[in-house]
């Protein structure tokens, strides 16, 4: 039987994990991604998604030697992204060791570059990112460019054209819940685990364990959070306890 | 003596994560893009990320088809890692049909609409060994493993599935046959599991005797 997945999400910032509370991202947690990534391994998480929230392109290098450290201790898959706009950044990511990019502006920006990717390295080679914010008159809509532009696109609409453009997973941030603690959008990740047939990945507010059964309950596949788990000894581990006893299918090492 | 395996580099796939799961399991991990390499290496892995017709492609156009036949008929253990595993077959419907290496009885297709399923199939999910076998030394009755793919394996014998999975229905998660295997899922990204069953697989032998 396919287990439900929990993600720890490392957003990185110049080389050091820090902690996001509406897509700002100032307080450092670990000061080296390598050390979380150890402890992550040894506490039975199930994936890792590394995040380059550096304001500019000029971080890539940096971060690509991030992903090429940790993934020499990181026996889980391993997903990067950040600044991804070019066929070449893409590829050496990879070869630093990254299993699966994860994209988001570039499916306002250049379709084509995922199209590519997906064709090169295969769906599931790729997830697709989506940030949403509530707007001023009450609708949510899709935001890109790191959550400073609205596309005044409907969520579900836009999922389905990240599908039509090659993803093999959805992984779905909301803006205000992100570092908000009340749990995930459940209505936005309800109307978009219904309406695609690729894998969606539950991300941002996650302040109890519960929240992560709520999301799974939602329809997502896989569950992810970043600042709670930084927090806590062994706080994956507790966290699959929670998920067991309310009955969710998960991997137990 | 260090056992030394070849990870095949045929501009297709995550080489890193497979050999940093080789070092950490004590063997040498070594990258060959040069066909005639191939006979240094004590094991070879053939691993894969990608699209079923460029592998295919560029093992053609380097030579590497041609070597990696003498080396299966040298009797060298040989791995196949999901897209790798598919190559071994005849051939796969994905992208229109290509035909592959041959080396199983098998077709690679999609997973059918009908079963209404969420494809890729990604995510931790439990092998069923059909045998014992000794693969599977030191691992639990039934180990998760992690998969990520669109396409899955359909052997024409039943005998070379040494573990099956269930997704919708079962499907081929472990082939085996004399000298060669193929394993769907990523036992470089499978943690403890994972990396117990490549050891196993290059630290004894495991060779399956002929029919």
């Amino acid at each position: 039987m396919l287990k439900k997945r929990l993600i720890a999400v490392l957003i990185v910032n110049n080389g050091q994990v820090v902690q996001s509370i509406k897509f700002n991202h100032t307080n450092a947690i670990h000061y080296d991604a390598v050390h979380a990534i150890e402890c992550f391994n040894k506490w039975a998480i199930d994936e890792i998604v590394i995040l380059n929230v550096a304001r500019t392109p000029e971080s890539r290098d940096q971060f690509a030697d991030t992903v090429l450290h940790i993934s020499e201790k990181c026996f889980v898959p391993l997903t990067a992204g950040g600044w991804i706009t070019e066929d070449g950044y893409a590829d050496t990511l990879l070869r630093c060791g990254a299993d699966k990019l994860i994209l988001n502006t570039a499916f306002a920006d250049d379709s084509a570059l995922v199209r590519r990717l997906s064709d090169r390295f295969g769906r599931q080679c790729i997830v697709g990112s989506m940030d949403v914010m509530q707007c001023e008159d009450g609708r949510t809509t899709v935001r890109v460019g790191r959550g400073k532009v609205d596309t005044g696109m409907d969520p579900v609409k836009w999922a389905c054209s990240m599908v039509e453009n090659g993803t093999g997973e959805i992984f779905l941030n909301s803006i205000d819940h992100d570092g908000a603690r009340k749990g995930y959008n459940l209505p936005v990740l309800s109307m978009i685990c219904h309406a695609v047939n690729v894998p969606v990945i539950a991300f941002g507010g996650v302040f109890t364990w519960d929240h992560l059964v709520e999301g799974l309950n939602a329809g997502a596949q896989a569950v992810a959070a970043a600042n709670i788990f930084h927090y806590t000894e062994h706080s994956t581990r507790k966290a699959k306890r929670h998920l067991a006893a309310a009955e969710i299918p998960i991997r137990r090492e | 003596m260090t056992i030394k395996v070849g990870i095949i580099d045929y501009g297709m796939g995550n080489l890193r994560s497979v050999s940093n799961a080789v070092r950490e399991i004590s063997a040498e991990p070594g990258l060959v893009s040069d066909p005639e390499k191939l006979s240094d290496f004590d094991r070879l892995i053939l691993p894969g990320v990608g699209a079923f017709p460029d592998a295919v492609t560029q093992l053609r156009k380097t030579g590497m088809d041609q070597a990696l036949e003498e080396q299966v008929k040298s009797g060298k253990l040989i791995l196949g890692l999901c897209l790798g595993m598919q190559l071994m077959c005849r051939g796969s419907e994905e992208g229109g049909y290509s035909k592959g290496l041959c080396w199983f009885d098998a077709d690679v297709a999609r997973f059918p609409e009908k079963l209404n399923l969420k494809v890729p199939h990604v995510g931790w999910n439990n092998l069923l060994p059909t045998k014992h076998h000794p693969l599977f030394r030191d691992l639990p009755d039934e180990p998760d493993v992690y998969f990520t793919h669109s396409f899955r394996v359909e052997c024409n014998h039943q005998e070379d599935v040494l573990a099956w999975c269930d997704y919708g229905e079962p499907f081929a998660a472990i082939i085996g046959r004399n000298n060669i295997f193929g394993m769907q899922f990523h036992p470089e990204k499978s943690q403890r599991a994972g990396l117990t069953l490549l050891h196993n697989f290059i630290g004894e032998d495991i060779c399956l005797k002929s029919a």
